[in-house]
């Protein structure tokens, strides 16, 4: 028999309460990252010796600006997942893993804005 | 040992995607902003990052496939996750090469 609260037991989180989601949404971002990092594997491949006009005339295109926007999203978004645990598992004085866990998120934050905003100026033609 | 190689992979590959990124913003920012950025992508050094880069994402690719099926409860099995294993680095190893062809080869 267990001595869990039986309502924990059907919730299944641990003690932090919170370790199931972040497990979950890491399969979830992982599982997304499989066709778009194909997709990202031929793209580079055929940009590999690109100069700037080749680059640029590529990334002008709507699909490719959109799948490229959606590879990035989902990559950061995985990455701060990923980047999150190890500074869990490593980093042991708390203000420093705590300041750590923080900048993960805004680099990630700004890094996504960022990506959004230049890839919307190429599509206009900005 | 693999499984420390996914983590570490997974963290360089945090550094690419910053890279990727910053590609990206050259590119919105216009040919000087490019230059700048194409010298230095361009260089032997620049050609030994890509390619590490290419490394760590096939291999994290493959990996990550690998961990993906564990989760489903299958291959975990010594003989299966072994010979699973084996794929992966062949796959990695295989790819990367085919990146240093494209990167390094004739016209």
């Amino acid at each position: 028999m267990s001595l869990r609260d039986p309502l924990a037991e059907v919730r299944g989180l641990g003690s932090a309460k919170a370790g199931t989601e972040h497990w979950w949404a890491q399969r979830v971002s992982s599982v997304l990252l499989l066709p778009l990092t194909l997709w990202f594997l031929l793209a580079a491949a055929s940009l590999l010796r690109a100069d700037y006009a080749d680059a640029r005339v590529y990334l002008a295109q709507p699909l490719n600006a959109f799948l490229l926007l959606a590879f990035l999203l989902a990559a950061l978004y995985h990455a701060w997942l990923g980047l999150q645990v190890v500074i869990e598992d490593y980093v042991h004085g708390r203000a420093m893993e705590i300041s750590l866990l923080l900048a993960v998120r805004l680099l990630a934050f700004l890094a996504a804005l960022g990506a959004a905003f230049c890839l919307l100026r190429i599509t206009m033609g900005a | 040992m693999l499984s420390i190689l996914h983590r570490a992979t997974g963290v360089f590959l945090c550094l690419g995607l910053a890279l990727l990124i910053y590609w990206v913003v050259a590119i919105a920012s216009g040919p000087e902003c490019y230059a700048s950025f194409a010298r230095i992508a361009g260089s032997w050094f620049g050609a030994l990052v890509l390619l590490g880069f290419a490394f760590s994402l096939l291999f994290h690719l493959a990996n990550g496939v690998r961990h993906l099926v564990w989760d489903l409860g299958r291959g975990l099995d010594l003989p299966t996750s072994a010979a699973s294993g084996w794929t992966v680095v062949a796959v990695a190893a295989l790819g990367t090469g085919l990146v240093a062809i494209r990167l390094f080869g004739g016209a």
